[in-house]
């Protein structure tokens, strides 16, 4: 059973389960789902400046803090029972283009060759964890939801908007990941 | 559907827009309740957080995949979650269930501005670099990546200069 458990799971048993967060928040307390909120909650709590914007009762929406630091708490007990002590395999192609660059450790969900606090000292460190973390963040408060709010919630009650940013969550995505990274990683 | 004083005079003191432009900060309950109530989600979350790293959306290596158009999985993902989030809400809304609380469940509807369009892109290629959207960067500091605590505390002061140019920012 843990063996099973362990391995990684497929498409179609993980989607469906993330898809029923979406009625689980809603029937546990009138809940929307979406995780970048918690951002500005930290920001409300934490350095509210006088900025309006951060200026609300951060207290009421405690909950989704409880929801992310589930989140970490599943990173946690999965690592620790649920770990698949094999590589994260991708696709032959990738792995060439990458195998370019230096990357060749699949031995974790991220890539530890770039990853890695030494790798905050470069300057592709910096562009990927300092300046990728600063667009997500930016750009999800920016269209008012990340992937949760906009791509999974939003489009769950069926509003055009959310259908926009996905796409556009996509085109950003795509332009980077093809036409930018290869230079920041070359 | 507000009926939290406190709320209200936020709205006042703020604009309603500031709100209704945000998809993910209405609460909609009027309850109040203890705080040990929060449990819940942090158990929702706990299982959320373990179909995250097992199906290896948190994966870097994946989203690569995915912006590559190297491998289905991702969309396989994505495509069945909204599949069965929409079938849920119709379902709700169909049978009009209530919350474990007896409350009516409410939906609200996001409205469209241009910052779906400038902060859509934004974001896609802050994810595309990083490979990470808010969610997974929470799980990926669980399985141990603690350097991914900088690209955290990073998005968090992305959000704080967006809170901060937002008046000056096209919407």
């Amino acid at each position: 059973m843990t063996e099973f458990l362990a391995r990684p799971w497929p498409w179609y048993i993980a989607g469906p389960l993330i898809g029923l967060t979406v009625p689980a928040l809603l029937i546990l307390g009138n809940k929307h789902f979406g995780i970048s909120a918690n951002l500005r909650h930290a920001c409300a709590a934490c350095f509210p400046a006088n900025i309006p914007f951060f200026k609300y009762d951060y207290k009421k929406e405690i909950w989704n803090l409880f929801f992310v630091a589930g989140i970490f708490l599943g990173g946690v007990i999965t690592a620790w029972l649920l770990s698949d002590p094999g590589p994260v395999v991708v696709d032959p192609r990738l792995v060439k283009e990458l195998q370019g660059y230096g990357i060749n450790d699949y031995s974790n969900m991220v890539p530890v060759q770039l990853y890695s606090w030494e790798n905050l000292l470069s300057v592709k460190g910096v562009i990927m964890l300092i300046g990728g973390g600063f667009l997500v963040g930016f750009g999800s408060r920016y269209a008012g939801g990340c992937t949760s709010g906009h791509a999974i919630m939003g489009l769950s009650t069926l509003q055009w908007p959310s259908l926009l940013a996905t796409l556009c969550f996509m085109t950003g995505g795509f332009i980077m990941a093809n036409l930018i990274l290869p230079f920041i990683l070359s | 559907m507000v009926t939290n004083s406190k709320i209200g005079t936020m709205e006042q003191s703020t604009d309603r827009e500031i709100r209704s432009l945000d998809s993910v900060c209405v609460n909609e309950s009027g309850l109040e309740h203890r705080w040990y109530h929060n449990i819940k989600y942090l158990v929702v979350g706990v299982l959320f957080g373990i179909v995250f790293v097992k199906a290896e959306v948190i994966s870097w290596f994946r989203i690569q995949e995915m912006f590559r158009l190297q491998s289905f999985h991702m969309y396989g993902i994505i495509g069945s979650a909204v599949v069965v989030g929409i079938v849920s809400v119709w379902a709700i809304k169909k049978f009009n269930i209530k919350t474990i609380y007896g409350e009516p469940i409410v939906f609200s509807a996001k409205k469209f501005n241009k910052g779906q369009i400038y902060g859509g892109l934004l974001f896609g290629s802050g994810w595309g670099l990083t490979g990470a959207c808010p969610g997974p960067l929470f799980a990926q500091i669980g399985t141990g990546a603690t350097v991914v605590i900088v690209v955290l505390l990073s998005a968090i002061a992305g959000t704080w200069v967006y809170g901060n140019l937002r008046e000056k920012l096209p919407h």
